[in-house]
């Protein structure tokens, strides 16, 4: 139960002048149930990656394996995959377009073949899973506020009940609040309903904070791949390729220099708390 | 008035909704009563969630919008009197949050000659602006580039230098990081406050990253179309608790030192960075 990415290689513009190599022989495979952070500088690959995932692009060269079977082999149903593979846009509230919250959202799980009702049930479930309750189903989208309706265009994908759900910086523009709320209903859905989330961002205390696993891109290819806390022990490279660790990992180390025993790998406020409140305690005993 | 740039007194605006007969239907008042100063050569920036009337208050800056009730004052000028307008416009520039959205020319040198030569500039003159604008936001070596190749952070850092070369006195920057990453964030906030310490321009920021505030003179609170704190960033920040009501954040060494106190650490009030943070820990040894 997994997608696989095996040596995938993708060339926009092959053969003109305007060739470049967005993608370098990745290999890569997304487990189930996974909460993967992918960060990268602006034209690192990562876009384009994801949206191999569904389908959208096809690799110049190399294979995809959803469930072991390869989607470019003859006779695949990449309308299957697509519902599978639900992918959130940036800025996925530009393309709200119904009349109302609740027609919007059933557009997709109509377009599977769902009858009216059923759609309807499906649609008010994943209503219910972003968080927003009856009192929006026959609001105009576009009269919702920006979380709201980022969280509107959200509940149009989960619909369509994907088993992975790809998002493409779900919080950019939102205010901090709305950040959390989005950042946090997604980790939600992760934990109850297993889905496997890929989580593209530019925040990196975010991807500290939700991601068990992050992969790192740099000018297309895999720099890193690793658990938050290994990864960000990387900050001097990261710095280097357009990339910063979160503040706390900063924190950690100039304490680190000017002698307490913290623990340097932390990257959340949480972990940094605690590690210095026991630096604080060892010394005190000392 | 002399030293002011902005100046709002009981400004209010209204948007209003038409249903299909063309009757008013609804009215949402986005901002309500402000009243605010911002002196020449300072850097404010305005806090706010979604919603609660920033963006709505910028624009009236440079005379996008004026005013359903009170006044709005732009380098002493009314903006409701039409007469100001091009003035206005001219002392006052403005920056939006998608760089794509703000790029015409074809070449970077062109796009940021547009504004200059729009305002009938001679074009010797036209040049050395381009030129002195596109240094102020060190993209000079880009200025023979197509912006669509650029980065994020380039492409709005020529955005930036577009509207410095029309020699605004003040620029209002509406969200200009949002959709940049890390690295372009720090180049545009870097470019944005050489601009006020170098060039003396007023900058008014509008942001929801709180990291980009600390170095602001002036911290501006908005909630529900009203300006509910105004302070420096020390004084802001210091209160945690309300500006999490506010759906707004703090500084993440603020929010560390607000968590380590709050399990009993003796630290400083208003800590906004990592070396504040990591100097004040060093103190209790």
């Amino acid at each position: 139960m997994s997608i696989k990415l095996d040596h995938v290689n993708y060339v926009y513009g092959q053969g003109t002048a305007y060739e470049i190599h967005a993608l370098k022989d990745i290999c890569l495979e997304l487990r189930k149930g996974e909460f993967v952070g992918l960060i990268g500088h602006t034209g690192s690959g990562k876009s384009t990656l994801v949206q191999h995932l569904n389908g959208l692009v096809k690799a110049t060269e190399g294979h995809i394996y959803f469930h072991g079977e390869d989607i470019y082999g003859a006779g695949y149903d990449m309308r299957r995959l697509r519902s599978k593979v639900g992918l959130v846009f940036q800025y996925p509230e530009h393309q709200l377009f119904e009349v109302d919250v609740l027609s919007d959202v059933c557009f997709g799980p109509k377009n599977q073949g769902l009858s009216r009702e059923e759609a309807e049930k499906k649609a008010k479930e994943a209503l219910t899973m972003v968080g927003l309750g009856e009192e929006f189903y026959y609001q105009s989208p576009f009269e919702l506020s920006g979380g709201q309706k980022r969280r509107a265009a959200i509940a149009g994908v989960l619909a369509m009940e994907p088993e992975i759900l790809v998002l493409d910086e779900p919080t950019a523009g939102l205010d901090p609040k709305g950040r959390d709320e989005i950042l946090d209903q997604i980790s939600l859905l992760h934990q109850e309903k297993k889905i496997t989330i890929v989580l593209v961002s530019h925040s990196m205390e975010d991807v500290a904070k939700y991601a068990e696993r992050i992969v790192v891109m740099n000018q297309g290819e895999v720099l890193f791949d690793d658990t938050p806390r290994e990864v960000f022990c990387h900050y001097k490279e990261l710095e280097q390729v357009g990339l910063a660790a979160p503040q706390v990992t900063y924190i950690m180390h100039a304490l680190r220099e000017r002698g307490f025993s913290v623990d340097e790998d932390a990257t959340t406020i949480e972990e940094a708390r605690d590690t210095i409140l026991d630096a604080l305690r060892s010394k005190e005993h000392n | 008035m002399k030293n002011e740039m902005v100046q709002a007194h009981g400004l209010v605006y209204e948007y209003k909704k038409y249903d299909e007969e063309g009757r008013e239907a609804d009215v949402t008042r986005a901002v309500d009563q402000v009243t605010l100063q911002v002196q020449k050569g300072d850097f404010v920036a305005i806090l706010g969630h979604n919603g609660s009337g920033k963006s709505t208050l910028a624009k009236h800056m440079n005379a996008i919008l004026t005013p359903t009730g009170g006044t709005m004052w732009v380098d002493g000028k009314d903006t409701r009197e039409e007469a100001h307008l091009w003035e206005i416009r001219q002392s006052a520039g403005m920056v939006f949050q998608n760089p794509d959205n703000q790029i015409i020319g074809t070449i970077v040198e062109e796009d940021v000659g547009f504004g200059p030569e729009n305002m009938g500039v001679p074009t010797k003159e036209i040049w050395e602006r381009v030129e002195e604008s596109l240094k102020a936001v060190n993209m000079l070596k880009y200025r023979h580039h197509s912006p669509n190749k650029l980065s994020g952070g380039q492409k709005q850092r020529v955005a930036i230098a577009g509207v410095v070369a029309m020699h605004p006195k003040c620029i209002v920057l509406d969200e200009p990081t949002a959709m940049l990453d890390p690295n372009g964030r720090k180049e545009v906030i870097r470019a944005v406050r050489a601009l006020n310490q170098v060039e003396e321009i007023t900058v008014i920021l509008i942001t929801h990253y709180m990291e980009e505030v600390i170095y602001a003179d002036k911290v501006v609170v908005m909630d529900r179309g009203k300006v509910v704190m105004e302070g420096t960033p020390r004084e802001i920040f210091s209160r945690v608790d309300k500006l999490k009501a506010y759906r707004l954040d703090v500084p993440q060494a603020t929010l560390l030192a607000y968590e380590l106190k709050k399990a009993g650490v003796d630290l400083p009030d208003g800590i906004l960075t990592r070396e504040e943070l990591v100097e004040a820990l060093c103190q209790l040894n």
